[in-house]
């Protein structure tokens, strides 16, 4: 078990590696660097500005000391905000995400479950087309335009909340929303899809025939088995929303993680794209990792440590 | 089911309770948002609008500018001017920093020299170049104490331009002649990055919180030199990017002012507020414009460039597009700099055809072997809509349609400095009140920041002639022949001068603006009903 | 033990089950509705896609307009049917190759097992963190804008979701008695793969599927608005929802027609979809 662990880090460490490696690489070849402006800048104060952040140096330099940056976590000031280093940043940001998603996340799981049961339970019936609109124009409506609409409609109009910021808990209802409605759609879809085929299963049959009523059978056999799909697809959404969302950060002016990816590539700013690419391939990659364990506990079946058929 | 319902209806109730009150009539506070994080507070450093505005709010610089282009005396009480213009010396008051040590000379030299220093990454030290060797000194030819600014004692400060400019008083007053306090900065090197003990400033405000990329917080500083003028307590600044947001804000009544300076309001509103009579716009120093690369086909011929600016309806733009009242450019520099002089008619279609037909057929082009054309832009609403405007008027004009590339911003600087384009959107707002601050770009072919390539022998012999010419009324002879030659040469297809735009709650007065992008909150207050 | 034995074999009595399942098709009819009308809507109206009417811009639907104007005075609904053209198609056209690029990655993995698929779906993982927006650049940069360069931005990244799902069913469905019965019997691999595993995780694929197509659609829309893609005076639903987005207060009609569409062809896929699910998925056939 311990030597599995150590070789999944190892994995995972070689992986980030990659990973940067690419990113620099990209960060190179793209036009553009962080000083250039619209109004022209005269080349002596161009020069002096890439000399003063090492942008002069050869590429293997450069490279070099991204990675003993980031092997010891100290990536330097970002190019655009000088007065703040690349971990702070974050330090800052991701609790702010962090709280944000996991309250969507909380939304999207337990109403994306439920709805779905309901609607695999009542199958055919007009509960089951109803969340299946619901579901549909969930993720056919994108989270910026639901958030506008919820913005314009609940806080502007109704005046039951804050239109933007971040701070207290009514502030955080909106975009928690704005950023569930997707995945409580796919996930309820995903488990109504599973859950039919399940509850059509012999053994479902025979607990019904013992006397289990419905929710009985859903919780303690049927459940279990719906929830294989949705935990994969839990992986890398989990880290997707934990990390924030641009669109739905900016429009209710959050503080978060989510801005930065978009903002540092725009202004290329070389060293919170690092920096912030980095974190984020961990974090997705721990989760994609937990998922792999989370399979084995749902269907004890599932063997991911021999190997299989041969090739 | 039930359960559900009944908890969502739970969350909503609590939600209803804690919502935030708008405004406390008691106090003197002002609520605005600027629309992105200031990437520095460092006065020797800052180039973008929303770091000057809360900059001008923490420093004062020796003038100050007021309504209407004048310029008042702030730290420095009075100036002497030398009989050839070139040596101005300063006079200080008794100005005080945040922490109670003086304001003296030596902050401002010290700063100034700072910022030319070779090593010093500032990105607006070319503004400094009127000094005397200040140029030589950034380009380490010459030592920076050679450079013309000289602290003869606390409170005098002696300084030696290049040549003598009428409007250095105004450039005194903007953003990159303030001064930082020294006796902070020689130790702690970071001062600017946060608010705290060694964030101090001279203007009538203190910061007293900075939440990076949350909100900025002023308070009224007492130690003010002019602190009886000032009237309100605190200005809270929160930090919102979607201009949508901030509308709604201010109109739920979070916020007293939505829109220009700080930042912008959304284009699809203009309309509606301006039928409201809720919109207020006035005149910047600024004109919007198309530029030609005219050594790239088939931009290369005048006729061309003509007949592409000539077909623009400009006013057709404004009254639709753009919404502000702005005034349609049928020149280059705008009214706020001196009277206007058309030197073309706008919507001039027929003249457009013919110079086009003239110019392909000089060219030897048809139609079809014409090289594509390709406008490139930056990512933003309002000039997507102008492009797509303007595309179709050139459709309309001459049956092609032009390419609209709309680019990356950095992607886009990039093309511009390589040079790597036919026709690209410009503009730009102007550091100080002369025309020179617009012809700059343009003196030489060969500057780098003249994207255009564009030249001639007799505008570089006028610019550089007039840059040095201390009578007023001749400059301006020499620079009006100057701008005819430019426009006759049309090395850009001007569209119309900017327009600040904005809402304010009726309560609040004393704001000023100039048309320099600049805001001035020191006599501001908020009238209670 | 009495085993129905079917005159049919599996293809045709699930064609069989689709079509008498009447929501299926309404989606399709639905769908071949907005097919038709993206083919001749625009030729419906007497106005381009293009020309502008400065003066009459934001006009709500009218006898003139059937869906209104937009900010420059364009017909909407001409305007709308040439988006239905760019939508559909990349829309289609990039869920289509993500489903076959994933079906067959996640697939493959899970059926190699061991070093193989780990480090399959550790490339999976790092091309997924790979900051995307760096990627659209470097493709604005080297190949230029346009529809061939969205479908491919789109691709890059998009077949990930899909292989990780269809890996983690096809690991469970491994487990299954009657897979290893097949294995026994000394069935190929690949006959395994494609008779049983495949159809009996068409579920979650359909259900990945009609969640990637409108995926596709916003992230074009995103990927345009940033110059990737199509460029105006042409433009796609979701570049018109963009554009129409800020004026949600003003003229929302600008919003509703391009989202409300979207919306409609994501019910017609998902009825379909559902549809084409109980015909074929084998774990449904009572």
């Amino acid at each position: 078990m311990i030597r599995f662990l150590i070789k999944k880090i190892l994995i995972l460490i070689l992986s980030l590696f990659v990973v940067a490696s690419m990113t620099f690489a990209l960060m190179q070849i793209i036009p553009g660097d962080p000083f250039t402006q619209e109004k022209a800048v005269p080349e002596e104060i161009l020069k002096a500005m890439y000399h003063h952040y090492g942008l002069d140096q050869p590429w293997y330099v450069q490279y070099f000391r991204y990675m003993k940056g980031l092997v010891t976590w100290d990536l330097g000031p970002s190019f655009k905000y000088q007065g703040r280093t690349v971990t702070e940043i974050i330090r800052e940001g991701f609790p702010v995400s962090l709280t944000l998603g996991l309250e969507a996340l909380l939304l999207s799981v337990f109403f994306g479950i439920g709805l779905g049961c309901i609607a695999a339970l009542k199958h055919l019936k007009w509960q089951d087309h109803l969340t299946m609109v619901v579901a549909v124009l969930g993720i056919s409506v994108p989270s910026f335009i639901l958030a506008t609409f919820l913005q314009y409609l609940f806080a502007m109009k109704l005046d039951l909340l804050p239109v933007a910021r971040w701070g207290t808990f009514p502030h955080s209802v909106l975009p928690a929303i704005a950023l569930a409605a997707l995945p409580m759609a796919f996930i309820a879809r995903l488990t109504r899809a599973n859950m039919v085929e399940i509850m059509q299963q012999d053994y479902i049959q025979t607990a019904r025939s013992k006397g289990l009523n419905s929710v009985q059978i859903v919780l303690k056999h049927a459940l279990r088995n719906t929830l294989l799909p949705i935990v994969t697809y839990l992986g890398p959404l989990t880290t997707a929303i934990l990390t924030g969302s641009f669109a739905v950060e900016k429009i209710f002016g959050i503080p978060g993680l989510g801005q930065w990816f978009v903002m540092s590539i725009t202004n290329r700013d070389y060293t919170v794209i690092m920096g912030t690419t980095v974190f984020y391939s961990a974090i997705l990659m721990f989760s994609v990792f937990l998922v792999d364990i989370l399979y084995c506990f749902i269907d004890p079946r599932i063997q991911l440590m021999e190997k299989k058929i041969k090739l | 089911m039930r359960f559900l319902f009944i908890l969502v209806l739970a969350i909503l109730c609590v939600g209803c309770q804690k919502k935030i009150r708008p405004i406390d009539e008691n106090r003197q506070a002002l609520r605005l948002n600027i629309h992105t994080e200031p990437p520095t507070l460092d006065a020797r450093k800052a180039t973008d609008t929303s770091s000057m505005g809360v900059i001008s709010m923490c420093f004062e610089g020796l003038m100050k500018r007021g309504r209407d282009r004048s310029v008042h005396p702030a730290i420095a009480y009075h100036v002497e001017i030398s009989e050839d213009s070139t040596v101005y010396t300063f006079h200080l008051r008794p100005a005080k920093w945040w922490d109670g040590k003086p304001v003296t000379a030596f902050d401002f030299e010290n700063t100034w020299k700072t910022i030319l220093d070779p090593n010093f990454p500032s990105g607006f030290a070319c503004d400094l170049y009127v000094l005397k060797n200040a140029k030589a000194a950034k380009n380490a030819t010459v030592s920076v104490d050679e450079i013309g600014v000289k602290a003869i004692d606390a409170k005098t400060l002696r300084v030696e331009l290049e040549y003598a400019i009428p409007y250095f008083l105004d450039l005194a007053a903007s953003h990159s002649f303030l001064a930082v306090p020294s006796h902070i900065t020689s130790q702690h090197p970071n001062w600017a990055d946060n608010s705290g003990p060694y964030f101090v400033g001279n203007g009538p405000y203190v910061l007293k919180k900075w939440k990076h990329h949350n909100c900025i917080e002023l308070v009224k500083n007492e130690l003010y030199w002019d602190q009886d003028v000032v009237t309100l307590d605190e200005i809270d600044f929160c930090i919102i990017e979607d201009p949508n947001t901030e509308l709604n804000m201010f109109e739920s009544g979070e916020l007293d002012w939505a829109g220009y300076p700080l930042s912008t309001l959304p284009t699809d509103a203009l309309e509606p507020l301006s039928k409201n009579d809720q919109l207020i716009t006035y005149p910047l120093s600024g004109t919007y414009y198309y530029i030609f690369n005219v050594n790239e086909p088939p931009f290369n011929n005048l006729n061309m460039r003509k007949a592409f600016s000539y077909a623009i309806n400009r006013k057709e733009i404004i009254d639709n597009i753009t919404l502000a009242y702005q005034t349609p450019a049928t020149s280059f520099i705008p009214p706020t700099i001196w009277k206007l002089q058309s030197h073309f008619e706008d919507n001039h279609v027929e003249e457009a055809r013919r110079l086009f037909a003239l110019g392909m057929q000089e060219m030897g082009w048809t139609l079809s072997t014409l090289p594509k054309i390709t406008l490139i832009y930056n990512s933003s609403e309002g000039h997507h809509k102008i492009a797509q405007a303007i595309q179709e008027q050139w459709f309309q004009a001459f049956g092609l349609r032009v390419k609209l590339a709309n680019v990356d911003w950095k992607v886009f600087l990039n093309e511009l400095l390589h040079k790597q384009f036919q026709i690209a959107r410009m503009g730009g707002i102007a550091g100080y009140s002369d025309p020179t601050t617009f012809f700059d770009l343009y003196k030489y072919p060969e500057s780098s920041n003249n994207y255009s390539g564009w030249g001639n022998p007799e505008f570089t012999r006028l610019i550089e002639t007039a840059e040095r010419c201390p009578d007023l009324k001749e400059r301006e002879a020499l620079m009006r022949k100057a701008e005819a030659i430019f426009i006759s040469e049309m090395p850009v297809a001007p569209i119309y001068y900017y327009q600040g735009t904005y809402v304010k709650k009726g309560y609040l007065r004393g704001v000023e603006l100039t048309e320099f992008s600049e805001v001035d909150f020191k006599f501001a207050f908020l009238e209670q009903q | 033990m009495n085993e129905h034995i079917s005159q049919y074999n599996y293809w045709q009595e699930s064609w069989g089950r689709l079509k008498g399942n009447k929501m299926a098709f309404m989606g399709l009819f639905v769908l071949s509705f907005l097919m038709l009308f993206a083919i001749i809507g625009p030729f419906l109206t007497p106005y381009t896609y293009y020309e502008t009417h400065l003066h009459l811009k934001n006009h709500p639907p009218s006898m003139q307009f059937w869906f209104g104007t937009d900010e420059l005075g364009r017909d909407l609904f001409t305007r709308v049917w040439w988006g239905a053209r760019i939508s559909l198609l990349v829309g289609i056209t990039a869920s289509l190759i993500d489903l076959v690029i994933g079906v067959f990655y996640g697939s493959l993995a899970a059926s190699i097992g061991g070093k193989i698929e780990e480090l399959m779906m550790r490339i999976a993982d790092i091309l997924y963190s790979i900051p995307y927006l760096l990627v659209v650049i470097l493709l604005m940069v080297v190949i230029g804008s346009g529809i061939t360069t969205i479908i491919i931005a789109l691709t890059i990244t998009g077949w990930i979701s899909m292989a990780r799902i269809v890996r983690g069913q096809i690991l469970q469905l491994n487990q299954l008695d009657f897979v290893k019965a097949a294995q026994v019997m000394g069935a190929s691999r690949f006959r395994i793969l494609t008779r049983h595993l495949i159809p009996n995780a068409i579920g979650p694929i359909i259900v990945t599927v009609t969640l990637t197509i409108p995926t596709a659609i916003f992230a074009e829309a995103f990927l345009s608005f940033l110059g990737l893609g199509v460029q105006a005076p042409i433009a796609s639903w979701g570049t018109m929802a963009n554009d129409g987005l800020p004026a949600l207060r003003y003229y929302p009609w600008r919003l509703f027609f391009p989202a409300g569409f979207i919306s409609l062809t994501m019910l017609s896929f998902n009825l379909l979809g559902d549809g084409l699910r109980d015909a074929f998925d084998p774990r449904l056939r009572v």
